[in-house]
């Protein structure tokens, strides 16, 4: 039963990231912002409206969303929190986990290229140009973890991280949570690599390849972000914040809290700065595919 | 082994027929194709017995051929190659038989059905082989029965080029072969394999027979021959090769391993230096191909790549004393042989039903086929998905295995090992990434969107003959994916025969990795329960719901049109672009000009930079040099007296001294 407890958190809680952002942008602004549960509103809304569909558009448009969130939600079972274990823990999960991701990501391409439109197929040639250079970056980093760990399962390898591993692997570490912020930024589409706030910009990723969904569908393409947010942060949060009371419920309130700096993080450095030209977007992701190549150099065995 | 002669014996009756009857096409036809469906059928059984686990049967005859011997055996690595070679090619003959027919009247029908016979009477005989002589002279075979195939619309003249590339690279493959067999036969006495034994410089043969082998597997950069010869071949066929014919490379790389006893550490590690320059040049290639046969091709050398890597890191591990990464790596790379026949054959056969109902291949004509051909398209799609190596089908079990080995050298093994363990697992995610760019672009821009030409306007779908064989190797994708666990712990006695270690022990670590594979398959069956139910909310969602239909959003724009649609090669742009120092992507631009600008172009062509830049002027600094010699032809008959005269003069002092 407690193996169900990180899904259900995702399930329930991963919109509530992005409040967290949206909050932390506003008040960097002077703004008030608007409220912690609006991604739910948004959410809700948006399940109750009806939907438009293009001429042009097939079955694999409508499927697109559900296959993505679909995926997604399995991923999600396969992420620890805290010191409660994943649903389902094995022997190279971490590998599985990426490839449910890239799953959802073929089918919202896929979904995307089916309207037809330039703008959409502008975002899907972005999204897998990118991807790809992020998947490496993420495939180190998590081999890294599994070097300085020497387990292959995402919930031993995080309960194998604790403040004892900081105390010797501190450089190793701090440098696959920078890779892995990088691949955080880029795959969940936030500055620098993607702006979440301009419709209709010619400059984005994920907004413009979503364009033609609405209603329901477009709900669970949301949803299916937002949950994703919530999977890359919980693996960034477990690293950095390797806190193993005795009492699991305490940590579970650790990683909460965790998440909610992470959320408050990822506000600031959108508040800070600018998004990165396309043409730039590609060196990031380099710089984090080195970032965790060092790691790994630095890992002690 | 007597099921397997009859197998041959079909192939020959059907090659036979065909000729026979090459006036009547339509008894041609059924002769043509019946022989092979027939052969293959026949043969499946035993091939079937013996990969799981049966014992190797054998047959002996004597021959007059010197050093030959007529020595056939099937064991478990030849009976797991034969498997998919029997089952690919009996759907290809299906096919073949409606495919064939739109050229019924232009072209004779007879010459392709009996070639295609004896491709895969030849392929058997490759597998069976057991003496370097009569595997050679199959290898031979196959070579020129798929050159004959590959030229079969030889009016074209790129056809006709094809062949020719073909039939070169062929041949400088056999040349390595011919001298490994002879430097084993001379150390061993015997050109029969069972006298084959470790030798010393083992390390020269290793290298010769990755270069006579991977020439046909289609490792970088000896791929240059296949995206020349399979866009040529009709699209039964070049499913076949890429499918099969490239992997009796594989085969053979195999084979020689057995016989030339524990692996150096390099071997493995040039292995998957191989792996990772055909994995990611094959993929980035494919990327950029504007011609849809072009782009399999492309993505046949990435795939042949993915198998050297696993088995270069099952080396390693063998190398290294680790039971545990060398079983996994080789369960992956003989795993995505299997799945590569099977979604790559798919891809084919889809590839030919597009050709067949739009007449063309360029990607960049095609658009809303998904529309016209929902059948093609949804066995595309699975083929897609599959190659893409994406959860729930069998790609994805394939290089799970191969990172899943890579993950356990990396984290037990340390140094130079560890390194390229690391480097492999980052080279495949990249390929993964390039892959799936590739695939979503090919039939993103092929099958949805609107169509970009008239052809693609008025394309038709395909007969049963043409769809029911697509629709049987996607089951095979899904089946893999769902009981991949079940085809691992299957695989026990090929990889104990293969890595020569014991079976107790292989089937120990099997079972572990196989229980990873039950957890991924397991999370497959989630994934489809979990859309399902979503798929069920979105309907509740929307029943009480107006739900409309509209245009595209189009900003506006009153007049939108098909031609205002991303393309093939806009959609890899970025891409192509981030490579481009590896690419050499070729730029011709005509910029608007003026205030009105009347016309403006933009071409990118992205050649071969190993076919440009290394074998075109290779091999014409060859013919240079070659033509020195002209001289010597003069066409006068006194000089050629005057030739034989001095050889017989050199030859009589050469006797005296």
């Amino acid at each position: 039963m407690r193996s169900l407890f990180p899904l259900l958190l995702a399930i329930t809680l991963a919109p509530f990231i992005q409040g967290v952002i949206n909050r932390t942008k506003a008040f960097v602004a002077g703004r008030t912002g608007p409220p912690l549960a609006q991604p739910y509103h948004d959410l809700w809304k948006l399940i109750r409206k009806g939907a438009v569909y293009s001429q042009t558009t097939t079955w694999l448009f409508r499927a697109g969303p559900v296959v993505g969130l679909a995926a997604t939600i399995c991923a999600a079972a396969l992420l620890p929190f805290g010191a409660f274990p994943a649903a389902m823990a094995f022997s190279g999960d971490l590998i599985l986990l990426a490839y449910l991701f890239a799953l959802a990501r073929f089918f919202i391409v896929v979904a995307a290229l089916d309207t037809g439109s330039s703008f959409e197929g502008m975002g899907a040639s972005r999204e897998v140009t990118f991807s790809a250079l992020a998947e490496p970056a993420l495939f180190l980093g998590i081999a890294a973890l599994a070097r300085q760990t020497g387990h292959l399962s995402l919930t031993s390898v995080l309960a194998a991280i604790s403040t004892g591993t900081w105390m010797h692997a501190a450089p190793a570490l701090s440098l696959t949570i920078g890779a892995l912020m990088i691949v955080f930024l880029a795959e969940n589409a936030r500055i620098p690599v993607d702006d979440p706030a301009t419709h209709l910009e010619l400059t984005m990723i994920h907004e413009v390849m979503v364009l033609d969904h609405s209603g329901p569908d477009f709900a669970m393409i949301q949803y299916a972000a937002a949950l994703k947010m919530w999977l890359l942060g919980a693996l960034i949060i477990a690293i950095a914040f390797p806190w193993h009371t005795d009492n699991p419920w305490l940590d579970g309130i650790a990683g909460l809290t965790g998440m909610l700096a992470l959320g408050i993080i990822t506000g600031v450095i959108e508040s800070s700065m600018a998004r990165l030209r396309l043409v730039r977007v590609p060196q990031l992701l380099i710089a984090a595919i080195v970032l965790s190549g060092l790691a790994l150099a630095l890992v002690p065995k | 082994m007597s099921a397997l002669l009859s197998s041959l014996l079909f192939f020959a009756a059907g090659a036979i027929g065909a000729i026979i009857f090459a006036n009547r096409e339509r008894w041609a036809t059924l002769l043509g194709a019946g022989g092979v469906v027939l052969g293959c059928l026949c043969g499946f059984v035993p091939a079937a017995r013996v990969a799981l686990g049966g014992a190797a049967q054998s047959l002996r005859m004597p021959w007059d051929v010197p050093y030959g011997s007529l020595f056939l055996q099937i064991d478990t690595l030849s009976a797991f190659f034969l498997i998919p070679v029997f089952l690919l090619c009996a759907l290809a003959a299906i096919y073949g038989a409606e495919y064939l027919e739109a050229y019924r009247g232009r072209k004779a029908l007879a010459p392709p059905w009996f070639f295609f016979n004896l491709l895969v009477a030849s392929m058997v005989v490759v597998l069976l082989a057991r003496n370097g002589v009569l595997f050679l002279m199959a290898w031979e075979m196959m070579a020129l029965s798929s050159f004959f195939l590959v030229t079969f619309e030889d009016e074209k003249e790129t056809t006709r080029q094809a062949g020719w590339i073909y039939l070169v690279a062929s041949h400088i493959g056999t040349a390595f072969l011919l001298v490994l067999f002879v430097l084993l036969g001379r150390a061993n006495g015997s050109l029969d394999f069972n006298r084959f034994t470790a030798s010393s410089g083992a390390g020269l043969l290793f290298v010769l027979a990755l270069v006579g082998f991977g020439t046909k597997a289609g490792f970088v950069p000896l791929h240059v021959w296949l995206p020349e010869a399979h866009p040529a071949a009709p699209s039964h066929v070049s499913a076949v090769m890429s499918a099969i014919m490239i992997k009796t490379g594989i085969y053979g790389l195999f084979r020689v391993l057995t016989f030339l006893g524990a692996p150096p550490l390099w071997w493995g590690f040039l292995l998957c230096g191989v792996g990772l320059t055909s994995g990611i040049f094959g993929a980035l290639l494919a990327l950029a191909q504007q011609d849809l046969k072009r782009l399999l091709a492309y993505s046949t050398v990435e795939n042949a790549g993915i198998i050297a890597l696993g088995l270069g890191v099952g080396l390693i591990g063998l190398n290294a004393g680790m039971p545990a990464v060398a079983v996994a790596g080789f369960a992956g790379a003989f795993l995505h042989v299997i799945n590569h026949a099977l979604f790559k054959g798919l891809l084919f056969l889809g590839a030919g039903n597009i050709l067949h109902g739009a007449h063309t291949r360029e990607i960049d004509q095609l658009g809303g086929l998904l529309k016209r051909m929902p059948r093609t398209a949804a066995i595309v799609l699975v083929g897609a998905v599959a190659i893409s190596g994406l959860p729930p089908l069998n790609g994805f079990i394939g290089e799970f295995l191969i990172y899943l080995a890579s993950f356990k050298g990396a984290v037990s093994l340390d140094g130079a090992s560890s390194a390229a363990m690391l480097i492999t697992i980052a080279g495949l995610a990249l390929i993964g990434g390039l892959v799936a760019a590739c695939f979503t672009k090919a039939f993103g821009i092929v099958f949805l969107g609107h169509p970009r030409s008239e052809r693609a306007a008025h394309s038709h779908e395909a007969g049963l003959a043409m769809l029911l064989p697509g629709f049987i190797l996607a089951a095979g994708c899904i089946l893999i994916g769902l009981f991949g666990a079940k085809v691992v712990e299957a695989m026990a006695p090929l990889i104990a025969g293969t890595t020569g270690l014991a079976i107790s022990l292989v089937r120990t670590n099997l079972a572990e990795i196989a229980h990873s594979v039950a957890a991924v398959s397991y999370v497959g069956g989630a994934l489809v329960s979990v859309a399902m139910l979503l798929a069920l909310v979105r309907a509740i969602a929307l029943s009480s719901r107006p739900v409309r239909t509209a245009v595209t959003w189009d900003c506006g724009y009153a007049q939108p049109s098909p031609r205002m649609q991303y393309t093939a090669s806009s959609f890899a742009q970025p891409l192509t672009e981030t490579f481009g120092l590896l690419l050499q992507t070729r730029r011709i631009v005509a910029p608007p000009h003026g205030m009105f600008p009347q016309s403006a172009s933009l071409t990118t062509q992205t050649p071969d930079p190993y076919q440009a830049y290394i074998f075109r002027p290779a091999f014409r600094a060859i013919g240079r040099g070659f033509s020195l010699l002209r001289p010597l032809q003069q066409g006068q008959v006194q000089l050629y007296i005057l030739y034989i005269a001095l050889t017989l003069l050199l030859l009589l002092l050469w006797q005296l001294a």
